[in-house]
């Protein structure tokens, strides 16, 4: 198999280990876009197209080099273009109509959009995105698409037989993204399919949407899974059979206590552990989330582990997402020098294993 | 000859204007949500919500009139969400949905409220006839929630059915009463448990004076839960048609039905709207395929809550399903 790994390896990491840290991708907005989103959609405002993109470019600069400080070895924009995580892409697929909110619970509504005729690419999605976060980003560039399982998931489906095809026909025009963003330069490409843990017995969907995604894909692009907090002992080990790279997932949340789900059988593929919660609004100390790192190691060796929150950060207050990503970097670095120094000896870490 | 009524489960989706509106009244979080001790300004909302749901169901001529439970945050956990006995903790799953409710915790002994007999008491000065309650039934409700007090299982479903009867105690007048039951069908009762579930069914049902239909939904019973729903005495059982027909009719021809039925035949879940004319070919499919049975009167429902819709697409449902009647007698 192609080592996608050692490209977003840096030429000057000062340790002889290396934890790939990243993100998973969303990002507190800040207060100023979303008020310009409120400008962009009042008719009586002055506010254009040009003042959105400006305002945009100006959100994803700002929370790129927010990432980039922080010294994480792969960063995201943050979403800064993204409203929601399906609404975004329906509006540019073909096929798609939108009627209105729904309810999500309480007072937290969706806009979840009804497929009312055979999806088919319209607008380009990411590219822009990616390569603008790449001309402003010293630093490689991940890119996070909502998978075609979660896309068809959660929409209403007029007319498909079943959600099945539908997906299906949606993983055909992720591919002609990815197809698109490879062009452009990209090297990660994370898919998101958190319907996948609200649906476990969906398992061999997910795969054969993958198996589209990925079809002509070049082999040195990274492909990577996200999929959020559920139970994974009814996923697992079926889906290391799916043809990606790493999984991204959610454990810290849940105290590690599916930890044990992973270790029963060999992880065959890379890990990207989250290691800092999403939901809970306190910056986790580095001694903690090292802690949570070197668990990582039950399960996989330290050249197969990447570092990351757990999820997306959107609903966290700037300057605690900060602190969460910040103290998740020096946690790694600190990590590999004891790595380096031999002083981990905690299942595939141990030097013996070496 | 079958008569034809036409109803809903309720659960509607609030108005756009009212999402707004409540959500700026009352806030994001899960502490916001109803705990029936709303101001006066949130309860002049939800009494506006509630006349445009009445207005919309006597316009377009269903025979049946729900409240419409815009109040019903935790959906059909909503009654014990309400009661000084409950807390709600946190979020949890609206059994598959992409839909969350406040998991309500029983920690004293239960105590009918009276706030579902509220609603109906202010619908019912809209309402001339055709007046329809809708409660979660026991099983359901005892399903969705978690006890720290009665201790076993039996014990807790009974006080969740005494519960719910008490508060039917306090109902107005009413033509009919749904009882939403999707727990038989996602959870099902297992060896035991399934006659107990029937005999709290049973319970909750003497208590009403009107027409009681148990509605299943999301797929079919299991066969011996099915034959244990049939030793309550409810007037009619409810059947999901959209998610399930071929279990359904088994069950209606295998075990038999009550002398009404209720058949779910509009999608609930999607915005597809059905035709009039493919509503009524529905109804007429499970005539056809239960010849062995002979209904007086069908309930012809939306399968499902309607919440998850948005306004324009229940709108059109409810709207379609209304015309039905005429379809069926033209057949």
């Amino acid at each position: 198999m192609t080592d996608t790994r050692e490209q977003f390896h840096p030429e000057n990491h000062p340790n002889d280990h290396f934890l790939l840290t990243t993100v998973v991708g969303s990002y507190k907005k800040p207060k100023w876009l979303d008020r310009a989103r409120e400008l962009l959609e009042d008719e009586d405002a002055s506010f254009d197209e040009d003042d959105w993109e400006e305002a945009t470019d100006d959100a994803s600069r700002l929370i790129t080099e927010e990432h980039e400080r922080t010294g994480m070895d792969v960063i995201c924009d943050g979403e800064m273009r993204r409203n929601e995580m399906v609404e975004y892409f329906a509006h540019l697929i073909e096929g798609y109509e939108f009627n209105g909110r729904v309810k999500v619970w309480g007072h937290n509504y969706f806009d979840k959009p009804s497929v009312v005729e055979e999806v088919e690419y319209g607008e380009e999605w990411l590219v822009d995105e990616f390569e603008f976060t790449d001309s402003v980003s010293e630093r490689p560039v991940k890119v996070p698409i909502t998978g075609p399982y979660t896309l068809a998931n959660w929409s209403f489906n007029e007319v498909y037989d079943d959600e099945e095809q539908l997906a299906y026909d949606l993983a055909d025009l992720v591919n002609e993204e990815i197809d698109r963003l490879v062009d452009a330069g990209a090297k990660y490409i994370q898919i998101d399919e958190p319907a996948l843990a609200t649906t476990p017995d969906d398992h061999a969907i997910v795969g054969a949407c993958l198996d589209r995604i990925v079809d002509d894909i070049p082999e040195d692009v990274r492909v990577g899974l996200h999929v959020c907090y559920g139970d994974y002992s009814r996923i697992y080990p079926e889906m290391l059979d799916y043809p990606v790279d790493e999984y991204d997932l959610e454990l810290c949340n849940g105290n590690y206590e599916q930890l044990d789900v992973f270790t029963e059988h060999e992880f065959t593929k890379d890990l990207a552990l989250g290691v800092v919660d999403a939901h809970v609004a306190e910056v986790e100390p580095v001694e903690e989330i090292k802690e949570n790192i070197v668990k990582g190691f039950e399960v996989v060796p330290p050249e197969r582990l990447t570092v990351s929150p757990d999820c997306g950060l959107k609903l966290l207050p700037r300057e605690v997402a900060y602190g969460k990503m910040e103290n998740m970097v020096q946690a790694a670095r600190e990590v590999e020098e004891e790595l380096d120094a031999g002083e981990i000896d905690v299942g595939l870490a141990a030097p013996t294993s070496d | 000859m079958s008569e034809v009524v036409t109803t809903t489960p309720g659960l509607y989706p609030l108005p756009d204007w009212a999402k707004d509106d409540l959500s700026d009244l009352k806030g994001h979080q899960k502490a916001d949500l109803i705990d029936g001790t709303e101001s006066e300004e949130i309860e002049d909302a939800y009494e506006r919500v509630r006349s445009e749901y009445v207005d919309h169901q006597q316009s377009a001529g269903l025979d049946r009139i729900v409240e419409g439970q815009g109040r019903w945050d935790d959906m059909i956990a909503h009654p014990l969400a309400v009661a000084d006995a409950v807390e709600t903790r946190g979020i949890v799953r609206y059994y598959d949905n992409n839909n969350f409710y406040r998991e309500p915790v029983v920690t004293d002994d239960l105590a009918a409220t009276g706030d579902v007999a509220a609603e109906l008491d202010a619908a019912s000065e809209q309402v001339d006839s055709g007046l329809q309650a809708v409660l979660p039934g026991p099983y359901s409700l005892a399903d969705l929630a978690t006890d720290e007090h009665y201790g076993d299982d039996g014990a807790f479903l009974d006080a969740v059915a005494d519960f719910l009867a008490d508060e039917i105690d306090a109902f107005p007048d009413v033509e009919t009463l749904f009882l939403l039951e999707p727990s038989l069908v996602e959870n099902p009762p297992e060896d035991g448990e399934d006659e107990r579930a029937s005999e709290a069914i049973d319970a909750v049902a003497a208590a009403a004076d009107a027409e009681v239909v148990a509605h299943t939904y999301w797929g079919a019973l299991d066969e011996k839960v099915y034959a244990h729903l049939m030793d309550a005495d409810v007037d009619a059982i409810g059947f999901d048609f959209v998610a399930n027909h071929e279990d359904n009719v088994y069950n209606i021809s295998e075990y038999g039905t009550k002398d009404d039925v209720a058949l779910g035949v509009v999608d609930g879940q999607n915005t597809l709207v059905e035709e009039p004319e493919t509503i009524a070919e529905r109804i007429e499919w499970v005539g056809d395929n239960t010849p062995s049975t002979d209904f007086e009167t069908i309930y012809a429902t939306i399968n499902t809550e309607t919440f998850y819709l948005p306004v324009n697409k229940y709108e059109a449902k409810l709207d379609a399903l209304a015309a039905v009647n005429k379809e069926v007698m033209l057949a």
